[in-house]
């Protein structure tokens, strides 16, 4: 029973040793073994790992991509011309031991590296214009941003993996006046489109007109043409008739013109009695005529 | 003893099972052998309870990996194996765990719109699950979907970011916030993108190229960053002009419409127009000639009627024309108002020359009385 006893003890203070012994690192941390204050070693491998009981502090640091993400900016650009910019960025702990040395806590990692970051951003922008960082060039631009401050964060043992433009805006003031432009622009394209619109229908009106004109008027000339063939022709051939006797045709006309023409005007008709008409009228007959 | 430094916005690893710590092996320690005691458990006993947990201890390590999911095995924290769905083994808590991010799901992620109908958070949609939710963006809202364009106007933007884990080991050990990277990198791409093309362009025509660049540029960032993310889609839902400007633009389509109809108008007049005057040409066409065969056909009925008379006319020439002359004045005469015989012989000259107009403009006003020139 007793040395039952004994053996549970010296299980629960092995059991006891080991937790105080061993640590793991996890895949995503490093560890900083720090011996009485001192840094002792670094360890990246994760996994289950020794370390010294009470004298060895560990202290874990994130391999991972940590964010940051600085508050938005305004800019004066090359060309004068402000602009409101946020970047972000991604950065590393890529030297625990530098890192432990100089800054220690992540809030003033993250403040150093919001100035670094910054600086170099007001540097590198102050001296293009916005129609360059309006274009492939933006990359060429934050490139360079990106190494300067990579350069800056090496000492504190941080690696920055990237800085980026995530948006830049023109501030409040000056939108107000690319409104206005944008606006004005669209209105001149408007203006530009209707009076088009009035060109075109003129343009297609005008020229039915005129089609419409050459249509008839030729049309007119044709009929023209043909009816004075139709009255040559007639005339032609009753000349041809009526040249047979002209006198006959000329008191057959005369005929035709008196019995239809004058008697549908109902003339008042004055005769003479001596007229050819009327020489029977007063002599009676004659002695031609007469038995 | 130990200090944990992690960093102030993601206590959990991805995944959501906190890091074991050495410290929770005494106190497991400490918990079982105050139960073993209270429960009074001794000899026998203890060696049959003791027997159960280290049993049900082993078969803890079973689990199963869905088909959606891979399994990502940690040795004390280590990297060790990825696993296929089915069913599998790791060593039991504290040794082993598993990780089991969802590796077929597209999410996707919506950004921009937000400012525009005032809600707080460009959010994202649907996180993956079991993932912590993006750090929320410091300046998120008011002006995050504004997008200067490549002309220097002003666009607002909406899309989507469809994705998928290309790579479950580089997606939980690589990047602290998977998400809120991916959407900060999302935003810088679109940004970009869109700062190189023309308002017009992102309005209308080149929406496709805007997205599909965006979408290669943000493939790009993130395999820079071993993010483990596939981006499978980039949507651009909505690209508006301000809100300040739109009625411009709308003016602008009101104005390419108005154009339209201008130019449908004016056709419409002209297909109005033409065939009606093709149709009075024709029809003018069409009189003329009637005109000509009338005129010829009557004038060879005349000549007909004027022949067949000459006929009659040349075997007796005088009493002819004689009976011709009578047969006129016989029409005449009985149509003729009043018939005056002049005594005198001489004309006119007796007769008093009064002629009341009105009674002669009752009848025919063109024809005049006329004296009837005698016959030969």
């Amino acid at each position: 029973m007793n040395r039952r006893r004994i053996g549970l003890g010296v299980a629960l203070a092995l059991v006891l040793l080991a937790s105080l012994s061993l640590f793991t690192v996890d895949q995503t941390e490093q560890a900083l073994v720090v011996r009485l204050g001192k840094p002792q070693e670094v360890q990246r491998n994760a996994g289950l790992h020794v370390k010294l009981p009470f004298v060895d502090t560990v202290i874990f640091y994130d391999t991972r991509l940590l964010p940051l993400e600085p508050p938005l900016e305004q800019i004066i650009l090359g060309d004068q011309k402000r602009l409101e910019v946020q970047v972000y960025a991604r950065y590393q702990i890529t030297d625990p031991l530098l890192y432990y040395q100089s800054v220690r806590t992540l809030e003033q990692a993250r403040s150093q590296l919001t100035q670094i970051i910054s600086s170099a951003l007001r540097r590198e922008l102050g001296q293009v214009m916005l129609t360059a960082l309006l274009s492939e060039q933006r990359r060429q631009i934050t490139d360079i941003v990106l190494q300067e401050s990579m350069a800056k964060a090496q000492p504190l043992g941080i690696t920055i993996a990237d800085v980026r433009i995530r948006r830049a805006d023109l501030p409040p003031e000056t939108s107000q006046a690319i409104y206005d432009r944008m606006k004005s622009e669209r209105q001149r394209q408007a203006k530009e489109l209707r009076a088009q619109g009035y060109e075109w229908a003129q343009q297609i009106q005008s020229r039915a007109d005129r089609d419409r004109t050459v249509i008839l008027s030729e049309a007119q000339r044709q009929s023209l043409t043909t009816r004075g063939q139709g009255d040559a022709e007639a005339n032609r051939i009753l000349a041809q008739a009526f040249g047979r006797d002209p006198k006959f045709f000329e008191f057959y006309r005369a005929m035709q013109t008196y019995r239809q023409a004058l008697a549908d005007s109902s003339p008042i008709v004055v005769l003479s009695p001596s007229s050819e008409l009327l020489k029977y009228f007063g002599n009676g007959a004659t002695r031609d005529v007469r038995p | 003893m130990e200090q944990r430094l992690m960093p102030d916005d993601a206590g959990v690893l991805p995944g959501g099972i906190p890091p074991p710590g050495i410290g929770a092996i005494q106190r497991f320690t400490a918990a079982l052998r105050n139960i073993l005691r209270s429960l009074g458990l001794q000899g026998k006993g203890l060696h049959v309870v003791a027997a159960f947990i280290l049993a049900a201890w082993v078969l803890s390590g079973i689990y199963r990996v869905q088909p959606d999911e891979q399994g990502v095995v940690l040795r004390f924290g280590k990297w060790v194996d990825t696993v296929e769905p089915g069913l599998h083994y790791h060593w039991p808590y504290p040794i082993d765990r598993v990780l089991m991010p969802k590796v077929t799901q597209v999410n996707q992620m919506q950004l921009g719109g937000a400012a525009e109908f005032g809600v707080g958070t460009a959010g994202n949609a649907a996180p993956a699950p079991g993932l912590p939710p993006a750090a929320p963006g410091s300046t998120r809202g008011e002006a995050v979907n504004q997008m200067v364009t490549g002309d220097e106007n002003i666009v607002i933007a909406e899309y989507v970011v469809f994705w998928r884990i290309k790579d479950a080991g580089e997606y939980l050990f690589r990047l602290l916030d998977p998400i809120s990277t991916l959407q900060m990198a999302a935003e810088s791409s679109m940004h970009a993108v869109i700062g190189q093309h023309p308002i017009q362009a992102a309005l209308s025509d080149k929406r496709q190229e805007i997205a599909d660049q965006a979408k290669e540029m943000l493939q790009r960032i993130l395999d820079r960053y071993h993010a483990g993310i596939l981006i499978t889609q980039v949507q651009l839902q909505r690209v508006d002009p301000p809100a300040a400007v739109i009625d411009a633009f709308n003016d602008v389509q009101r104005a390419r419409a108005d154009q339209e109809r201008a130019r449908n108008e004016a056709e419409a007049y002209a297909n109005d127009v033409l065939p009606r005057a093709r149709g009075e040409a024709d029809r003018m066409n069409e009189e003329a000639k009637a005109y000509k065969e009338q005129v010829v056909n009557v004038a060879r009925g005349e000549i007909q009627s004027f022949l067949s008379v000459y006929e009659t006319y040349r075997q007796a020439k005088d009493v002819t024309s004689w009976r011709m002359y009578l047969d006129s004045m016989d029409q005449l005469l009985k149509k003729s108002g009043k018939v005056i015989i002049d005594s005198s012989g001489k004309g006119l000259s007796g007769v008093v020359p009064y002629l009341p107009l009105s009674e002669t403009r009752d009848r025919s006003a063109t024809q005049a009385p006329a004296a009837p020139g005698a016959p030969r």
